[in-house]
């Protein structure tokens, strides 16, 4: 009997900590997350401007989204550009930071290596540094007789072109059909007068800007680091009997990495390319800082856009409407991913 | 045959061997002139701060001042910076108590306390760390303008003061700690704030160690959240915040070494920080990684 009543007066004391513990986290959260998600569901069916007192905004149904997705007009070719610029953002820094940071961790991660903990540091850096200072940095190193232009220069012996680079609006495969002769004056008309989403097909093939390319290196460059130091933990996390018992059987290092590293890596592929994933779909403080969605809307990203309408434009609904597709967007891409990578990630 | 077979292995020893320091040699100068390509750009900043505006935009740019000119400080000055730096270490100071606080209660109550709903809470936290911030932008806007927290310190504080995050690394940590440690107080009739506070808590130092890192510099290098909650008063901006209207204020005529000791500045204190921390740094991304 005691006993009994013992064990249940610890139940009860423990349910009493464990809620009281968490009181302040729930609080805050349902505050500050669940109820503004539930509010931005409702706003992203209004005309809200942000000015006024929200309760005073009309509900006007599915109007923002159909703005945004279906009805021609500025607000859909908006969109459709920003979720262009978007994806090329992602398509080119994904890879690229997920196979840097790959190469960078086999090389630092090879046993007989010295100074590991100096390359390690050094890579780790910028992933530590505000991103606005980083912006501004990189600000200055894009103007046309700034480093980067410098560094072109001399590795070319002088071939190179300085360029103005957060100020070029010309995409990337743009230039390359231009080298062939294809340009807006020559493509043919299918290409220049179909239009798809607000968007003609020509726009849709452009490539990323030379501007948005500038910060997709840019951010590359920042998020190795911590990709890296990812990769490595799971590096070490490889037993190294496997790698001793492969060389026995006559393994080259090339064939041991494909067999052994990388599919042992797959989960933390898995991680890192959700990681990229979602933080390239959600690039905002940098073209804040560097190029306020120009030139010519070629750096215009879904997160900006979703500021600009809200704060700038004083149309926090349509904004909300956007903010939530966004968020359809990257939800449906990690499940994508998910399926394609993952599968073996969840055992 | 069997001198055949012998010579084959030797072969292979020697170009293996060959392999191995071209291997060796390559990485090296690889890894190095990376290792160029990440500290260069931080060495310019700093050179450029101290120089005068004519000089900065002399061919080819260089690494040494040819005269060191305070120019670009004296102009923060001006811009209330000092005000903004005040503001970052305050709402960063903030940020990483409430975070200390909150996560390491709630980490222990759900590595360790049995409760009804545990499971519920700890997938809802779970839930939200799926949520992209930039979609809460505008909703946290409009939360904070109902609360009439827009421009005000609270703002810029209360909503930060406990991340998902946080609470994951708290838990996984306090999962790791010996079970016997806090049975033997529970006999001895200690409730389970007194196994906390006394019995578990002092273990915590590493795991606390890097909450405290990974706090501060994600309030401290936080742009998107003051950019929504200040929105008229310049006399709350943060650093980060400060600095990206102090570009947008220049306009076309862009004072390099004011922007670059601006950048210096914000990144001074965490570069202090992670050269005397950089193992918790390290230790903490691989912990949370790999859990993801």
């Amino acid at each position: 009997m005691t006993v009994a009543t013992g064990v249940r007066g610890e139940d009860r004391q423990n349910a009493i900590a464990g809620w009281l513990f968490m009181t302040p986290t729930l609080l805050i959260f349902s505050v500050f997350i669940i109820i503004p998600i539930i509010a931005a569901v409702y706003f992203s069916m209004t005309n809200w401007n942000g000015i006024s007192p929200p309760a005073e905004a009309n509900f006007i149904g599915l109007d923002n989204y159909k703005a945004i997705l279906t009805e021609p007009g500025i607000r859909q070719t908006d969109f459709f550009t920003a979720l262009k610029n978007t994806t090329y953002f992602a398509l080119g820094v994904v890879p690229m930071q997920t196979i840097l940071s790959l190469l960078l961790a086999v090389v630092v991660n090879q046993s007989l290596l010295r100074f590991k903990s100096f390359f390690r540091t050094t890579y780790y850096f910028p992933s530590i540094t505000s991103s606005v200072a980083i912006s501004l940095m990189f600000l200055f190193f894009y103007q046309k007789s700034g480093l980067v232009n410098q560094v072109l220069g001399t590795l070319t012996f002088g071939a190179w072109e300085p360029i103005a680079w957060m100020a070029d609006p010309r995409g990337l495969i743009h230039i390359v059909l231009s080298w062939f002769g294809l340009t807006i004056q020559t493509a043919p008309d299918f290409l220049t007068q179909t239009d798809l989403f607000g968007v003609t097909l020509w726009s849709w093939i452009s490539g990323p800007s030379v501007a948005l390319t500038g910060i997709m290196i840019m951010n590359t460059w920042t998020t190795i680091g911590t990709m890296m130091i990812i990769f490595l933990a799971a590096l070490q996390d490889i037993p190294n009997f496997v790698y001793e018992a492969s060389q026995i059987d006559g393994a080259s290092p090339w064939t041991q990495f494909r067999r052994i590293t990388l599919p042992m890596l797959r989960p933390t592929m898995f991680f890192v390319v959700t990681l990229g994933l979602i933080g390239t779909y959600q690039v905002f403080d940098q073209i804040y800082v560097m190029s306020s969605g120009g030139p010519a809307k070629t750096t215009l990203t879904i997160a900006y856009l979703v500021y600009r309408n809200g704060f700038n434009n004083s149309q926090m609904g349509l904004g909300a409407a956007i903010a939530i597709v966004l968020f359809i967007i990257i939800f449906a891409l990690t499940m994508i991913q998910r399926r394609i990578t993952g599968s073996e990630a969840d055992n | 045959m069997a001198t055949m077979s012998e010579s084959i292995p030797q072969g292979s020893l020697r170009t293996r061997a060959g392999w191995a320091t071209v291997k060796t040699l390559l990485s090296y100068g690889v890894l190095f002139l990376l290792a160029l390509t990440f500290i260069y750009p931080f060495l310019l900043a700093i050179a450029t701060s101290f120089k005068s505006l004519p000089e900065i935009n002399q061919f080819p740019v260089s690494l040494i001042p040819k005269e060191i000119s305070l120019e670009g400080y004296q102009r923060l000055l001006t811009f209330n910076v000092p005000r903004w730096t005040l503001n970052s270490a305050l709402v960063a100071v903030f940020v990483t108590l409430g975070n200390l606080l909150f996560a390491s209660l709630g980490g222990y109550a759900l590595a360790r306390i049995r409760f009804p709903g545990s499971k519920a809470v700890f997938l809802g936290i779970l839930g939200t760390m799926m949520i992209p911030g930039i979609v809460l932008l505008i909703p946290m806007f409009i939360v904070l303008k109902m609360l009439g927290f827009v421009d005000t310190y609270a703002g810029l504080i209360v909503p930060k003061l406990i991340t998902a995050f946080s609470i994951f690394l708290m838990k996984q940590f306090f999962e790791s700690v010996p079970r016997e440690l806090e049975e033997a107080a529970r006999i001895d009739g200690a409730t389970p704030l007194q196994i906390f506070a006394r019995v578990v808590l002092p273990t915590a130092k590493p795991a606390l160690v890097a909450l405290i890192i990974f706090s501060f510099q994600g309030a401290w290098n936080d742009f998107m959240h003051p950019l929504i909650v200040i929105t008229v008063n310049q006399q709350l901006f943060t650093l980060p915040l400060g600095l990206a209207l102090l570009r947008g204020g220049m306009g076309q005529n862009l004072q390099w070494n004011s922007l670059m000791a601006g950048s210096m500045l914000t990144t001074l204190p965490m570069a202090i920080i992670f050269f005397i921390f950089q193992r918790y740094f390290i230790e903490g991304i691989s912990y949370s990684g790999i859990k993801g």
